[in-house]
């Protein structure tokens, strides 16, 4: 019995040993509700055991998966194999980033933004424990509800041409981020964070592509965090210059 | 280089205010004097808009449409070059895109005061 | 093509080409978008232009007028007038995500604030060109 099948054309790159990545095709049974990701580990499981990835809930929730699927940034949990028949599927690295191994790219520059903007809450004096909670209404939380979904997936960065021609961009998620704490109620931290915020590799590199939010799996609008902050910096920038006597609390 | 006040806010504050008078105010003006007085579709003459333009108002009006919407073109333009990928040349690209937007201003001053 | 940074051995850095912008349709849209202003800003300078002739006396803008009949400049400002209104749409179009409007604590939707800013234009737009059919 010959059963359906597709091909696959995985980016490989061995560190120290190929100058340049090259692609390798491999050929997957094609099952209706297969993903990308079966695919990989298919091949990995049967055909080639060195094919380098990352991946781990396979449900859309932990962010590992990201790769470009016929040179858009997806997860390969969630790109299913049929949507793609009958190919072949073009596999590559996430865009924007170094090339550590085959699909596994370096996750450095990302996580530094990330730890830089300070995504937790920040208050001027922590309230101790035995004083109860830090209460919030659902008109509060609202706020800043979808920009809390953020998986740090970085499909917004190999997204962004920005961050492609200029690595020194802060980059969507890490914005989207730095604008859900400031919008938080329990929060003070928006002064510590204007700073990486106001930088000029902060919102302002930002020309407003747009396509971040477009690729970004969990909805989050990355593209409006950041024209927000726009708003709220040039606000900023216009009173601390027409009123340098006044301050913001 | 974290840190540093840049001057970025100022010329997006500038870019957007440009960008609204364009949106609002540019297709209707573009139809009026790039198609519907050269084609002779208004009854307007020359001595009346002469006339019209003196007004005060209209000068101030006639200001924020030209001179604005330059502004929006200079940040835009700078960032067009930015994403074509040319790098390293940041200030004499702004210089260049900011200092013509201020020419246009400079220009649209003096003629609107010739009027 | 990317801006300089310290790079470490054995990994491959790939480079955004400058035909970035030509790999999808949204990529393209966005360049037309900011080419818009090109546009607007040679049509603005070819207004100044007529102001200046018309500074000049009536003869001089008129000659000037008659100039920009010839169908170069027709076509010119037919084309400025494409880039001009995608400008307007697209910019009108996107203060719904930029600018969040709260009443109290509910948030109006941005369909709202999209189609009060259209309605505002329209309106705007045939004040203008009543103005100039009509009183000019």
């Amino acid at each position: 019995m010959s059963e359906e099948t597709i091909t696959l054309e995985v980016t490989r790159y061995r560190p120290g040993h190929d100058r340049e990545p090259r692609t390798q095709s491999f050929t997957v049974p094609y099952r209706k509700d297969w993903v990308v990701l079966d695919a990989l580990n298919h091949i990995k499981d049967r055909i080639d055991g060195t094919l380098s990835y990352r991946w781990s809930c396979r449900m859309g929730v932990c962010g590992s998966c990201g790769m470009m699927v016929n040179g858009t940034p997806k997860l390969t949990c969630s790109a299913f194999l049929r949507d793609y028949h009958p190919g072949p599927i073009r596999v590559e690295p996430l865009a924007n980033f170094p090339v550590v191994r085959d699909l596994a790219v370096a996750l450095d520059d990302f996580m530094e933004k990330l730890r830089r903007v300070k995504p937790w809450l920040i208050r001027a004096v922590e309230k101790p424990i035995s004083e109860g909670e830090y209460r919030q209404t659902p008109a509060e939380l609202d706020t800043y509800k979808q920009f809390s979904m953020c998986i740090n997936c970085m499909l917004c960065y190999a997204a962004c041409p920005v961050y492609g021609l200029q690595p020194a961009f802060v980059g969507p998620a890490a914005i989207a981020l730095a604008y859900r704490y400031n919008l938080d109620s329990r929060d003070e931290g928006y002064r510590l964070r204007e700073p990486v915020l106001s930088d000029a590799v902060g919102v302002w590199e930002c020309t407003f592509v747009g396509e971040c939010s477009v690729v970004c799996p969990k909805g989050v609008d990355p593209a409006a965090a950041i024209q927000r902050s726009k708003v709220a910096g040039a606000k900023d920038w216009f009173t601390s210059v027409l009123m340098p006597w006044g301050g913001r609390s | 280089m974290p840190g540093h006040k840049t001057i970025e806010p100022f010329w997006w504050g500038l870019f957007s205010v440009g960008g609204v008078v364009a949106a609002f105010l540019v297709p209707a003006h573009l139809i009026v004097h790039g198609l519907a007085i050269p084609l002779g579709w208004t009854s307007s003459n020359p001595a009346r808009l002469l006339a019209f333009v003196g007004h005060p108002l209209v000068k101030i009006y006639l200001f924020v449409l030209i001179a604005l919407p330059l502004y929006h073109w200079a940040h835009r333009f700078r960032f067009i070059l930015e994403d074509l990928g040319v790098h390293g040349l940041r200030t004499p690209i702004a210089v260049l895109c900011y200092g013509s937007a201020v020419v246009g201003t400079v220009l649209t001053l003096w003629i609107l005061f010739r009027l | 093509m990317s801006a300089s940074r310290p790079e470490r051995a054995g990994l491959y850095y790939p480079k955004l080409p400058a035909t970035w912008w030509l790999k999808n349709p949204r990529y393209f849209r966005f360049m037309i978008r900011e080419v818009t202003s090109v546009f607007i800003a040679i049509f603005l300078v070819v207004l100044l232009v007529q102001l200046y002739q018309l500074s000049r006396g009536p003869e001089a803008y008129a000659a000037c007028v008659a100039r920009l009949a010839s169908p170069g400049w027709i076509v010119f400002h037919v084309v400025a007038l494409a880039f001009a209104l995608y400008h307007s749409v697209t910019w009108f179009n996107l203060t719904g995500v930029v600018q969040v409007v709260r009443i109290g604590e509910r948030q109006v939707p941005p369909i709202l604030i999209v189609g009060g800013a259209f309605a505002a234009w329209g309106v705007v737009s045939l004040v203008i060109l009543v103005f100039f059919f009509t009183r000019v």
